[in-house]
């Protein structure tokens, strides 16, 4: 069964129409790797799969349900990486992680709750501050970052900065990861860790969906090329209707 | 729950960014200084005029500080983070525009009486004063938050934000400035002070809303 689909999907920027007639589906498990020279609409697409962005046309679906229908579900669903990597250069490596911690509160792990439900027996608020110093030292250990635990963000390299901006998918309870240029500013090693944190989130039935031009390695992984969904260049309708 | 979190972190950038704050105090302080070497140092003139000087460079030094209150978290991706988070917008721009009265709308309530002191305004008045900008100065960072929000996508949006926030000042300006006049003039205060937490709740609830559609309009 398709976990996530969007149908029909079309977009306009400023005016002009990016891509139009765009269908995907994503099977639970699945990766989606977005395609297409700068400009094509990768970026706008993935704002439009969280919710940031309107489509012009079309809709999405998840799980069989239209996502208007339920937004805050599929929000609770989603983790977003922009381009952006939202680090507050005055808080530690720490603090910044922590805080988006708490703002997309994680799974608790013992608890098993289910999804945007309660744990029948509610776990105290210190085993819960226990789990989540757990689970943000995990994620900082995943993307080497433990020894820059207590530096403010201002003096973090650019790819010290993206990969923070990863640690943070890892403590997400997400099903959903969207991923604009992961990879930007990334040395091997962390890219060999973005590409197993991906593969770990897979096999435990999240969906990724990236768009990216350095090749990352994610068996299976559909590819969508967004040159083939672009609009004419020049639609002389469209022109008439803007005057 | 949320709603503190984000309170705890905006409060703990001012206490690491301190100078911001600072200065918009300093600036409270010294254009209301500026005034007797304009107007001349007569003490009947300058305590009849200080209601309006202490509200009026109040409102400007608020004015000051309203670029930053989303700036910095549009520029670095936070706030489209924290639009897609569980917590309503409309309940994330209140937790950002407490946590912005707190760094700036209260120092000024504590500077003010400085400035009182400095323009012999009779002592009997200032608790109005201070009870005026109590209610006056939540009013100023919840209208803000809508210019603020407005212009985020905006090239000069410090310049735009004087243009749509002063005209929907001046009710406060005004019953802020009255309130602390009826003081001094041994006149009821209470229905001044009672405007003012009018104005106050209509701002609550019309700012969230408005606010948050210009910041969802700024992620687009």
């Amino acid at each position: 069964m398709p976990a996530f689909e969007g149908q029909n999907l079309a977009c306009n920027r400023a005016g002009r129409r990016v891509f139009a007639a765009l269908n995907f589906t994503l099977p639970a498990g699945g990766a989606l790797i977005l395609r297409g020279p700068n400009g094509s609409g990768k970026s706008s697409l993935l704002r439009i799969l969280a919710g940031l962005l309107t489509p012009t046309e079309g809709e999405l679906r998840w799980n069989g349900a239209c996502i208007k229908d339920d937004p805050e579900i599929f929000q609770g669903n989603l983790c977003y990486l922009g381009h952006g990597n939202a680090i507050k250069t005055v808080l530690t490596t720490y603090e910044n992680l922590a805080f988006w911690a708490k703002l997309y509160p994680p799974k608790s792990a013992g608890a098993g709750a289910a999804d945007g439900g309660f744990a029948e027996n509610d776990p105290s608020a210190e085993t819960k501050s226990r789990d989540l110093q757990t689970l943000l030292t995990q994620a900082l250990e995943h993307f080497s970052l433990t020894p820059l635990r207590d530096v403010p963000g201002r003096q973090l390299s650019s790819g010290q900065s993206r990969r923070l901006a990863l640690a943070r998918l890892l403590t997400s309870p997400a099903h959903i990861w969207l991923l604009d240029e992961p990879s930007v500013g990334l040395d091997d090693v962390s890219l060999k860790r973005l590409e197993s944190a991906i593969a770990q989130h897979r096999s435990t039935g999240g969906l990724v969906i990236v768009a990216t031009h350095t090749p990352l390695e994610m068996p299976g992984a559909e590819t969508l090329a967004l040159e083939d969904f672009a609009a004419p260049a020049f639609e002389p309708a469209s022109l008439e209707n803007s005057w | 729950m949320h709603f503190v979190e984000i309170i705890k972190r905006d409060l703990r950038l001012a206490l690491r960014q301190r100078s911001d704050a600072a200065m918009i105090v300093l600036f409270f302080v010294l254009t209301a200084a500026l005034f007797p070497f304009g107007v001349g140092p007569e003490a009947n003139q300058l305590a009849a005029i200080a209601p309006g000087v202490i509200w009026v460079t109040a409102l400007l030094a608020v004015l000051l500080s309203l670029e930053r209150l989303f700036l910095a978290d549009y520029e670095d991706g936070s706030l489209e983070l924290m639009a897609l988070s569980r917590v309503p917008l409309e309940l994330t721009l209140i937790a950002k525009v407490l946590a912005h009265w707190l760094t700036t709308g209260l120092p000024l309530i504590a500077a003010a009486p400085l400035i009182a002191i400095l323009f012999n305004m009779p002592s009997e008045a200032l608790p109005t004063l201070i009870a005026a900008m109590l209610l006056g100065t939540p009013t100023l960072s919840l209208i803000g938050s809508i210019g603020a929000a407005l212009t985020l996508g905006a090239r000069r949006g410090g310049i735009l934000i004087p243009l749509l926030v002063l005209p929907l000042y001046i009710p406060t300006l005004i019953f802020g400035v009255s309130a602390v006049d009826a003081a001094l003039g041994g006149f009821p205060v209470r229905p001044h002070l009672m405007m003012l937490g009018a104005i106050l709740l209509i701002s609550l609830v019309v700012s969230p809303l408005a606010g948050a559609a210009g910041l969802r309009q700024a992620n687009e």
